[in-house]
């Protein structure tokens, strides 16, 4: 069974540049969406600021547009409010890695489960083209006239050794791939992190689609992801040397959920049945 | 009538199990009780004092005359024998090298040792605090074996005994009034009401004096069927509570001044979102760490327009335990009611002092969730979360609600869709459509309440936790005939305005008591009324202003 993918199709004006990598990216995740027999009202796409960040208005589904950095956290609060929601985070390399670090470290311990697409294209676009975490070292952009003098940030390595349940890295130029990885990520019980290398046509002269395309090389099949080792010796693969794309981490773990009695054995939180007066036997504590 | 007892040392002492022990005990022989903590940041040493009144009457506030002190140190004795009472007594080890007329020094390590756990020698002075005020031993053994496990609660029962024959009756016998009261502090109060009114989900950054909210919550998770989170930070706590409230639960956070710092961008969010939310800042004194375990209202100014940009808001500051209870549930159903930001406003003080009052009645605790129904969206059409209304306030769904509707909220500018705009038009019709709800909240407002002498001569002005203390300086200038009275505000955005502009035409001299440097209430009144305040009492020591204090310069600054 599949949705029939034109009801994710959004009437709201487009504002990607032409020939953007996000576009890529939204194609993928209506067709892993449709796929998944998913409908519009049972998922919910929370993101952040910038141009990745506005994802939520080209498809529909349910959607927070919060604040700059800020994607993960609503996302970790609707799960736990309603967690028959498909809930899932789509912002910018900036967004996750830069501005809202912090939130991914700790939702990784929690191993809630939500999916989160990284748009990355190693720069800042919506602020026009200063480096991003990912920006590589060296490399001239608008404000760092000189070359970024600080090494990037290694989303995969990262994640892999805080032990976050499923770690892939995939390619907006690879659609076909791209969605195979989405609905994996999607179907993954657990704290899913995708680093989806894109394309930024207008600031990041560097990493373009052929760039990209002359690197990247899709994991072999006999590729075990649940081998740590290997998964952290592909997270350091890199340029000129190839770039590995597929599922690089995946280990089986209780979530959030399942390590919470009141949400685990229970219906989601919205459907709560609760009456003041149940509270009243609460005053013994104070007798 | 009611006593006053001192008990002193340093952290990690065990004055706080002490406290507690004795309060209880007192509490249900039937007295009434105000506990006040006064405590360092810091685990071990220093010094930290707990007061325990006790006596026949509710008590609203702490007093700064003692009449027992239990020193467990020497330290203690020599910062606060000055303020006993002229008939007081102090309790010490005879261990502790120090001398002081008044004073009793027992064999308190001694009896421990013999009943033979070191650590109930403080039980034991309890048993000496006992005789001295003549209360029977009757029923205590009840509340050892709810307090303690059944090998220590017997010896600490021997402790008591062995205390209690230490010494002689001192203090006149009064007997209490065996009531059903509740002994609560602030911040149990506030987690409470807010599982009365139905929050099940609680994210908080631990932060002193705040923390108490989220324990009692934890203690209850299970029970109750709540989720309460540990997030990783003030901004994750303020981000998760709006997503848990977009999608259909009753959310709520809480933090102290600095937390709420971190949170101020967030509490836009809320605004443009106009997703409900309930946040309470637990005030201590600031700016930046300030003194983290003590009590300042400091942050009312902030509240009042913190966050960027201009969004509807309510803020409630909570006057005593009781008003806590009942004001944490009406924020909750207001926030929803009109999908918007209401901040309480607590302090150190209130958050950790414990009052006997009367039990809460959960009857009068209403849930009003204002989500709408399927109907109010036709089956042809899309959901419009910010469709303009004459009220300004739109029918809300939550995600999943209605099989293939979708529900879409931004934190930029957005048409009635939830979709990003630049519009002109539409930008002003949002501003208007968001700050229509800050004019229906002045349907909500509750006016201060009124204390004192019936036409005043003199009118005082506070809000929030000043409220004990000055009721109970009211009361005896009152009894002196000092025709005073005060209003003290609980709703102070939008400012209730009809009380004071009634008062302030009779009276002769206007006062505000705050606990902040700039006089903040006094400026928020002229702001709104134009009414000026003649006299101020302000104080930003970190130490909760006493009703003595207050009395004091009311008869020579202001008479």
């Amino acid at each position: 069974m599949t949705t029939d993918i034109n009801l994710f199709n959004s009437m709201d004006e487009n504002a990607w540049c032409p020939g953007c990598g996000n576009f890529g990216i939204l194609n993928a995740l209506k067709e892993a969406l449709s796929e998944l027999d998913l409908k519009p009202h049972e998922v919910l796409i929370t993101s952040g600021i910038g141009q990745a960040a506005k994802l939520p208005h080209y498809i529909n589904v349910n959607g927070f547009n919060g604040l700059h950095g800020r994607a993960v956290p609503p996302a970790v609060g609707a799960k736990i409010a309603n967690k028959n929601l498909k809930v899932i985070v789509n912002t910018g390399d900036g967004d996750s890695y830069g501005e809202g670090g912090n939130h991914i470290i700790h939702n990784i311990r929690r191993n809630i489960d939500i999916t989160h697409f990284v748009h990355d294209n190693q720069i800042y676009g919506l602020t026009k083209g200063q480096g991003s975490p990912t920006t590589a070292k060296g490399q001239k952009t608008t404000l760092q006239l000189e070359g970024v003098k600080v090494d990037p940030f290694n989303p995969i390595s990262f994640a892999i050794s805080l032990g976050c349940s499923f770690v892939a890295r995939a390619f907006s130029g690879d659609k076909e791939h791209l969605v195979y990885v989405m609905k994996e990520a999607i179907k993954h019980k657990g704290y899913a992190l995708v680093d989806i290398l894109q394309p930024c046509v207008s600031f990041n002269k560097v990493n373009t689609y052929r760039w990209y395309k002359e690197r990247v090389y899709k994991l072999d099949k006999n590729y075990d992801c649940t081998n740590k080792e290997e998964a952290f010796k592909k997270a350091f693969e890199w340029g000129d040397e190839g770039i590995p794309i597929g599922i690089i981490y995946k280990e089986k773990k209780s979530t959030y959920i399942d390590r919470t009695p009141q949400l685990n054995s229970k219906p989601p939180l919205i459907n709560r049945e609760w009456k003041p007066v149940y509270a009243e036997k609460f005053m013994e504590d104070f007798i | 009538m009611n006593y006053n007892i001192l008990i002193g040392g340093s952290a990690g002492q065990g004055i706080v199990t002490l406290s507690q022990l004795l309060s209880k005990i007192l509490k249900r022989k039937g007295y009434h009780i105000f506990l006040n903590k006064d405590y360092m940041s810091r685990i071990r040493g220093g010094h930290n004092f707990i007061q325990i009144r006790f006596g026949t009457e509710q008590i609203f506030s702490h007093s700064p005359f003692i009449d027992l002190i239990i020193a467990l140190d020497k330290n203690t004795v020599e910062i606060h024998k000055e303020k006993l009472n002229e008939n007081g007594k102090i309790i010490c080890d005879e261990s502790i090298d120090v001398s002081s007329d008044n004073l009793f020094k027992l064999p308190l390590k001694e009896i421990a040792k013999e009943v033979g756990n070191s650590k109930v020698f403080g039980t034991a002075a309890i048993g000496a605090v006992l005789k001295l005020f003549s209360i029977p031993l009757k029923d205590i053994n009840k509340i050892f074996d709810e307090f303690f496990d059944s090998d220590l609660s017997n010896k600490n029962y021997q402790a008591l005994i062995r205390g209690y024959e230490l010494i002689n009756n001192h203090f006149e016998y009064v007997e209490p009034q065996d009531k059903n009261h509740i002994m609560i502090n602030g911040n149990q109060a506030v987690a409470l009401g807010a599982l009365a009114a139905g929050v099940s989900f609680y994210s908080a950054y631990p932060m002193t004096p705040s923390t108490g909210i989220m324990t009692y919550l934890a203690h209850k998770e299970e029970e109750a069927g709540i989720v309460v989170e540990q997030a990783e930070d003030e901004i994750a706590a303020i981000n998760m509570a709006i997503g848990a409230s977009f999608a259909g639960v009753r959310a709520m956070t809480g933090t102290s001044g600095g937390g709420f710092s971190l949170m101020t961008e967030s509490l836009g969010l809320a605004g443009i979102t106009e997703t409900p939310l309930v946040v309470i800042d637990v005030q201590r004194p600031g700016p930046a760490t300030g003194l983290p375990t003590r009590t300042e209202q400091s942050d009312l100014s902030f509240v009042l327009t913190a966050s960027h940009g201009e969004i509807p808001r309510m803020v409630i500051s909570l006057r005593s335990p009781a008003d806590a209870f009942y004001q944490t549930a009406r924020a909750l159903n207001i926030a929803e009611k009109y999908q918007v930001l209401v901040i309480l406003l607590s302090d150190q003080y209130l958050a950790d002092y414990v009052q006997t009052i009367e039990p809460f009645d959960f009857k009068k605790i209403t849930i009003e969730r204002g989500i709408a129904d399927a109907s109010s969206v036709k089956e042809n059409e899309d959901y419009k979360r910010y469709k303009l209304t004459e009220t300004g306030v739109s029918p809300r769904l939550i995600p999943g609600q209605i099989e293939n509707k979708t529900v879409l909220a931004d934190s930029d500018e957005h048409n009635e869709c939830g979709h990003i705009t630049e519009s002109a038009e539409v930008r002003t019709n949002m501003m208007e459509k968001r700050m229509k709800k800050q004019e229906l909240l002045k349907e909500e407002i509750q006016e201060p309440e009124y204390l004192g002498a019936e036409s005043p001569d003199i009118l005082l002005v506070g809000w929030g936790s000043t409220y004990g203390p000055i009721k109970e300086a009211v009361e005896r200038l009152n009894s002196e005939n000092i025709k005073v009275g005060a209003l003290i505000f609980g709703d102070v955005w939008p400012l209730p305005k009809e009380s004071l502009e009634k008062y302030a035409k009779k009276v002769k001299t206007i006062v505000n008591i705050e606990q902040n440097y700039t006089g903040q209430l006094a400026k928020l009144i002229r702001q709104e009324t134009g009414i000026k305040c003649d006299k101020s009492i302000l104080k930003y020591d970190g130490r909760q202003i006493n009703f003595y204090e207050i009395y004091s310069k009311i008869k020579s600054e202001v008479l």
